[in-house]
C-alpha cells in the first residue's frame, strides 16, 4: 500500500488545532450571550464542526477507504436513530 | 516470503471498538439530554457550580495533545523519530496535566458537599442530583479512558525508542492515536454540556 503520502504535513496539523482553539474561544463566547434554547443549539453545532475536524484530520478519515467510512456513517446513523426514538417516545409519554 | 501486515484489518478492528464507544458515551449522553429536558431550570443551576476555568483549561489541553498524537504520527511515518518521541512525551504530559485538574476540580466539588449520595445533593431539588450523577459517571468514564489512552501512549513511545514502531510498521501507535482521539472527541462534547449551559 503506498500510504507514504497519505499524511498530513506539520503545519496542517498546527492549522487545525488553531481552528479547533478558535472555535473553543467562539463556543465560550457564545454562551455569554442569552439566547435561550438557541444557546445549546450554537454550542453543538460547534461542538460536531470541531468532532468533524478531528475525525476528518488527526484521526485520518480523509484517508480511509469505504468500510471505515461507511461503517463510521452508520454508527453516527444508528446513533441519531437512538437520540430519535427516545425522544419521540419521551415526548409524547 | 515476507510477512504481510494487513492494514485496513488493522484500522477497521480498532474502528470497531471505537463504535462501540462511540455508543457507549452516546448513551449516557442522551440521558444528560433527556434529563435536561425533564429539568431544565435544576440543570442549569448545575453547570453555573461548575468552574469554567476547568473546563476551557482542560479543553485546550486535549486539544493541544490531540494535535501532539497527530503530529507524532506524522513524524514516525517521516522518520522523525526525535519529534516523535517529543509528541508522544508532550501527549502524555497534557494527559496528566488533565487528570491533576480533574482531580482539584473533584475535590473542591467534594469538599462542598456536592458528591453522589451526599446530603446537600439529597435535600437539593431532584434535577440538581441528576446533573451531578451524571457530571460525575460521565467525567469520571472519561477519565478512565484518559489513564487507558495514557498508558497506551506510554507503551507507543517505549516502542517508538526501541524501534518497533516505524515509518513501515506504525499500526499500533495509529490505533493508539485513533483511541486518544476519541477521548478528546468525548469531551468536546462533554465541555458545552456540563460548563457552557445558560
Amino acid at each position: 500500500m503506498e500510504h507514504q503520502s497519505c499524511i498530513f504535513e506539520y503545519r496542517t496539523l498546527g492549522l487545525v488545532l488553531a481552528a479547533l482553539l478558535i472555535m473553543t474561544a467562539v463556543t465560550v463566547g457564545a454562551s455569554y450571550i442569552d439566547l435561550g434554547w438557541v444557546n445549546i443549539w450554537i454550542a453543538l453545532m460547534i461542538a460536531s464542526i470541531k468532532a468533524g475536524l478531528v475525525l476528518v484530520v488527526f484521526m485520518h478519515l480523509k484517508f480511509e477507504g469505504r468500510a471505515v467510512i461507511l461503517s463510521f456513517l452508520s454508527t453516527v446513523f444508528f446513533l441519531a436513530v437512538m437520540i430519535g426514538f427516545i425522544f419521540w417516545d419521551v415526548g409524547f409519554r | 516470503m515476507k510477512p504481510q501486515t494487513d492494514r485496513t484489518g488493522n484500522k477497521m478492528g480498532m474502528w470497531l471498538f471505537l463504535y462501540t464507544e462511540i455508543i457507549l458515551f452516546g448513551g449516557l449522553f442522551v440521558l444528560y439530554a433527556v434529563y435536561f429536558d425533564r429539568y431544565t431550570e435544576d440543570f442549569i443551576a448545575g453547570a453555573k457550580e461548575l468552574d469554567r476555568v476547568f473546563g476551557v483549561v482542560n479543553t485546550i489541553i486535549l486539544l493541544v495533545s490531540s494535535f501532539f498524537v497527530a503530529a507524532s504520527i506524522t513524524a514516525v511515518r517521516k522518520a522523525h523519530d526525535r519529534i516523535a518521541l517529543a509528541g508522544l512525551w508532550g501527549a502524555l504530559a497534557c494527559g496528566a496535566v488533565f487528570l491533576v485538574n480533574k482531580y482539584i476540580e473533584w475535590g473542591h466539588k467534594i469538599e462542598h458537599g456536592i458528591y453522589p449520595g451526599s446530603e446537600k445533593l439529597l435535600d437539593s431539588a431532584g434535577g440538581q442530583n441528576l446533573f451531578f450523577g451524571l457530571y460525575y459517571v460521565i467525567t469520571g468514564l472519561h477519565g478512565i479512558h484518559i489513564i487507558i489512552g495514557m498508558t497506551l501512549l506510554g507503551v507507543s513511545l517505549v516502542l517508538v525508542h526501541r524501534q518497533k514502531i516505524t515509518a513501515q510498521k506504525d499500526a499500533l501507535l495509529e490505533n493508539c492515536g485513533l483511541y486518544w482521539h476519541l477521548v478528546d472527541l468525548v469531551w468536546i462534547f462533554i465541555f458545552p454540556l456540563f460548563y457552557l449551559v445558560v
